[in-house]
């Protein structure tokens, strides 16, 4: 069994992921789209700069699961908690004390499909802060080029950061989204399919940036790419119908799952 | 087996060509129609219209026609002359004669005159009430209509409510001009007692025209990416911040396409007005009132309602026509004008917020 799942997927050398805090603390939780269940009964702890994986089949949850982590899909009309609780830091963040938009401002999020503004390049990696209210013009600057930096963006775009941020490449523009998210100095990452609509090369370079990003931030990133969970995650959940199936470190989940379904999926034989 | 040089793709007559071609000269026959009458109505109004917009001499354009109020036309016969007189130079030419006349101790003539009323003089009033009565209404308009276009779209939560509003609104598109204007007469000329005003005027039209611009401020509202709004409401943004900065810019060049649609529409309906906000004739001009509030609780004259005036309500000769082709003339030019001057800033704004 070991052998098969071997052959479909190049899995890198053991890491010493050493011990890590838990920051996030997801406990029998249960989500609906009105009647509809499509998360049921999730138990997974998310260690602190740690990259975790969410795979899956289309439509098993792993994006819902993720949009409930900074409550954007409390912006969808006749959604449900049906039970169980999600907690950061040990605060339940669908507790009475959370604001949703203090949630969103300490939790970056990255989307499938790349979302610049049409606005300049240094507009679209201040948008976070101008919302905050933020107008210091050298602090604005130097946020632009930490983050530029930080997304590994800078050296491509330096000299036209007031061009629009429409004018980039497929590749630049995702990373342009990411360095918006970091500009506000988040914990935590939440990448939706970040690489989807990415050639390999522009992939390769995300890629790259999740293993520089990791050492600052709490990265959760859900992707479609086996290849991708296996390169760039800690620790890989496999979700299979709304249900959490097994979540282990990448290395054991890829080379050798516990769970027959997992097998199936990592090898490539569903889904 | 084909020999080598027969052609098999040399056209060959078949029944469904032949119904091709006819369905083809149809419809250009349908369009060749319409651009036809399209263009009899509009050369006509030109081409008559001109004759009195227009002069040969200079300055080439009838200034009076569009500077001066409208006045009674008399016409006589004054040394073997036919002489055509506005109403106040009339009265100079009468006081002349009776003056010139007394002077040289003759009995003071009595000049036999036809007088024809609205045929001389020019339309200015009906030009600014009408250039008010759109920049009023469509103000009103814009401001309700994309508040309730964000909220239904944006804040509202889609149910059985929301959708019910929608269904009225679309209705309400459909509800005749004059249905409006005798809503417009009960509501805020009597019940609010506003009186034949402006304000009744502007808020009858804007009545009218607020279903388009619901509408079209809601599509509008619909085209901007999901992502413009999930990326700024990621970031921490509230709603309302996301509105304004990221949804709003990109909205508005869609939402004043439609409106430049309103704005036709307002400026040519004679029935809201005609029981709100116009007068057949009114010799002040909107500006000279007393009060500042004045301003906003007197009636004006409006182009459309005094085409209706002199097409209907005086006796038609000669005379009268001439004002009607003149004054739906000038109306053409002004009702392109302002939706041209819209379309420039609409323009204008696309090229600010492209995306």
């Amino acid at each position: 069994m070991e052998k098969t799942a071997s052959l479909a997927i190049k899995v890198p050398p053991a890491r010493n992921l050493g011990t890590a805090r838990t920051l996030i603390d997801i406990e029998h939780f249960d989500f609906s789209y009105g009647e509809k269940q499509a998360v049921f009964d999730i138990n997974l702890t998310l260690d602190e700069k740690r990259v975790t994986a969410f795979i899956g089949p289309s439509g098993c949850g792993k994006t819902t699961l993720l949009r409930c982590l900074n409550r954007m899909n409390d912006l969808i009309d006749g959604t449900v908690i049906n039970r169980g609780t999600i907690k950061i830091n040990g605060i339940d963040i669908n507790g009475p004390g959370v604001d949703a938009i203090e949630l969103r401002k300490r939790i970056g999020m990255v989307f499938q499909k790349s979302n610049p503004f049409p606005k300049s390049i240094y507009e679209n990696v201040i948008y976070g802060l101008r919302i905050q209210g933020e107008s210091n013009k050298s602090r604005l600057d130097t946020t632009v080029e930490k983050s530029l930096r930080g997304a590994a963006l800078w050296d491509e775009v330096k000299d036209r950061l007031h061009e629009s941020g429409l004018g980039l490449s497929g590749g630049q523009m995702q990373r342009l989204c990411i360095a918006r998210a970091i500009a506000v100095e988040p914990e935590i990452i939440l990448m939706d399919e970040p690489c989807s609509a990415l050639d390999p090369i522009a992939t390769a370079k995300v890629e790259e940036l999740i293993h520089e990003l990791k050492k600052d931030y709490t990265i959760v990133i859900v992707t479609h790419s086996m290849q991708q969970a296996a390169r760039c995650s800690d620790k890989t959940a496999f979700f299979y119908m709304g249900k959490l199936i097994e979540y282990d470190d990448t290395r054991t989940i890829f080379m050798s799952p516990a769970n027959a379904q997992t097998e199936a999926y990592v090898s490539g034989r569903f889904g | 087996m084909p020999t080598p040089d027969a052609n098999p793709f040399a056209p060959k007559p078949s029944r469904s060509r032949t119904v091709e071609k006819l369905i083809f000269g149809i419809t250009r026959a349908a369009t060749y129609f319409v651009l036809f009458c399209g263009l009899f109505v509009l050369g006509d109004i030109f081409i008559k219209g001109s004759r009195t917009v227009f002069q040969p001499e200079f300055p080439f354009i009838n200034v009076p026609f569009l500077t001066e109020a409208p006045e009674s036309l008399y016409v006589f016969e004054h040394e073997g002359k036919k002489m055509e007189l506005g109403d106040r130079a009339f009265r100079v030419f009468r006081e002349e004669q009776e003056a010139a006349a007394r002077a040289a101790g003759l009995p003071v003539p009595q000049i036999k005159t036809e007088s024809f009323v609205y045929s001389a003089g020019g339309i200015w009033p009906c030009i600014v009430g009408t250039v008010l009565l759109v920049a009023g209404s469509m103000s009103i308009a814009l401001v309700l209509g994309v508040a309730s276009a964000i909220y239904l779209n944006e804040y509202a939560r889609d149910g059985k409510f929301v959708r019910f509003i929608r269904l009225s609104i679309l209705n309400l598109a459909g509800v005749p001009s004059i249905v409006f204007g005798l809503f417009g007469f009960g509501m805020f000329v009597i019940f609010l007692d506003w009186n034949v005003s402006l304000l009744a005027g502007w808020f009858t039209l804007a009545f009218m025209v607020l279903p388009v611009v619901i509408t079209a401020s809601e599509e509008s509202l619909k085209a901007v990416p999901k992502g413009f709004r999930e990326g700024s409401l990621a970031l921490g943004a509230t709603k309302w911040q996301t509105i304004r900065k990221n949804v709003m810019p990109y909205a508005l060049p869609g939402i004043l396409t439609s409106s430049i649609l309103g704005i036709a529409r307002v400026a040519g309906e004679t029935a809201p007005i005609m029981f709100t906000a116009a007068y057949v004739v009114r010799d002040k001009l909107p500006w000279e009132v007393e009060k500042i509030s004045d301003f906003f609780f007197q009636g004006v004259m409006a182009l459309p309602y005094h085409i209706y005036v002199v097409s209907s309500k005086i006796p038609q000769n000669e005379y009268t026509a001439r004002v009607q082709y003149a004054t739906a003339f000038v109306f053409l030019f002004i009702v392109a004008g302002i939706a041209l001057t819209s379309i420039l800033l609409r323009n204008r704004m696309r090229n600010l917020y492209k995306w």
